[in-house]
């Protein structure tokens, strides 16, 4: 037992220190095409993150979307622009700076009122979760609560979920869907109407 | 282009089927193990994804042409919904799966597994779709030759 929770212990750190060099180096690093692939591992850590914290359904989102398909999405990107950053002047990284720093400071001040993590006497354990685990096994019937309370319990939010990414898909085709004929601009009276 | 690329070839023609593979245990499966309809439909389009970036977009949509992706995006959502118009239609509420089946639980499990399946739908489609919306116009701008967005980006 003691043994186990040093292990996720040094997991967990070594995941976060790790993903914090990610962090630094991206934002350090001026060639885009680098930035991309950091991103991908920065990913691929979280995704590493979520196993150790047993979100394993998670854990396959993020790593086939974070790691995967955006990683693919951002190369296709750096094709239609430049892979250089620009040189940004020393008098807005000092305000970018402050405004990091502020923003930290806004998060940790936040995090303090927030539950130990696992703490049994946290609000979320206690609200409807009770009911989920208790409940679900008579009024669904499936082994997996997860599965329950996301298709059936909170069906309207999944509902709301797969609308997005059904505009999300619509949006981009009316934007740069049909534009492999038209060299120059002009690609936005086809889109709209259909 | 094709036979500089041939160990990468060979490796994601072992790996494609595998992956798709798990997409559907990850799907169907999702009621007692941990994933579902969203995962599902992400591993699925990241297998195509990997197809098309080895062997170009346009081989990728020789396998799914556009509108089977455009009608898996809109057949997903509409699956959802319709599951809840059908729920209000045999009498109860809009996605009270209940009503489905004779057994409330057996009703609850086919009104989840329908919809966790337009779920995959809508999610690999769009996927798909955004994929290959930025490869064709990266292909379209930097070169009239199509070929896949990594080429264009990883040569210098």
């Amino acid at each position: 037992m003691n043994i186990e929770i040093v292990t996720s212990d040094l997991l967990n750190v070594a995941t976060l220190v790790i993903m914090a060099i990610t962090g630094i180096a991206i934002a350090r690093i001026r060639n885009l095409f680098a930035v991309v692939m950091l991103s991908g591992i920065y990913s691929l850590m979280g995704a590493t993150l979520y196993v150790i914290l047993d979100a394993v359904d998670v854990a396959f989102t993020e790593a086939a979307v974070g790691a995967g398909a955006s990683t693919v999405l951002m190369i296709g990107t750096l094709a239609l622009t430049s892979d250089r950053e620009n040189v940004t002047p020393s008098t807005r990284k000092i305000k970018g700076l402050f405004v990091c720093v502020l923003m930290f400071a806004a998060l940790v001040y936040g995090s303090i009122d927030m539950p130990l993590y696992g703490d049994p006497g946290a609000p979320i354990h206690n609200h409807v979760a009770p009911r989920y685990l208790n409940d679900s096994m008579a009024e669904i019937g499936l082994p997996n609560v997860v599965t329950s309370v996301l298709a059936s319990y909170r069906g309207y939010d999944t509902m709301g979920e797969t609308f997005v990414i059904f505009t999300a898909a619509v949006g981009v085709l009316t934007l740069i869907g049909r534009s492999r004929r038209r060299k120059n601009g002009g690609g936005g009276d086809e889109g709209p109407k259909s | 282009m094709m036979h500089r690329k041939s160990v990468l070839r060979v490796v994601s023609k072992l790996l494609i089927p595998f992956i798709l593979l798990f997409a559907l245990y990850v799907q169907w499966h999702g009621d007692f193990g941990p994933g579902g309809g969203f995962q599902a439909g992400v591993i699925f389009a990241s297998g195509y994804i990997l197809y098309g970036l080895i062997f170009g977009l346009g081989t990728l949509r020789k396998a799914l042409p556009s509108w089977l992706t455009r009608l898996l995006l809109s057949l997903g959502v509409l699956l959802y919904s319709g599951v809840g118009v059908v729920c209000m239609l045999l009498g109860s509420k809009f996605l009270d799966y209940n009503i489905l089946s004779h057994e409330p639980t057996h009703g609850q499990h086919l009104g989840i597994i329908l919809v966790e399946a337009g779920v995959g739908m809508t999610v690999f489609a769009g996927i798909i779709t955004i994929f290959c919306a930025f490869a064709g116009r990266a292909a379209a701008d930097v070169n009239p030759v199509p070929q896949d967005a990594r080429g264009g980006a990883g040569d210098d």
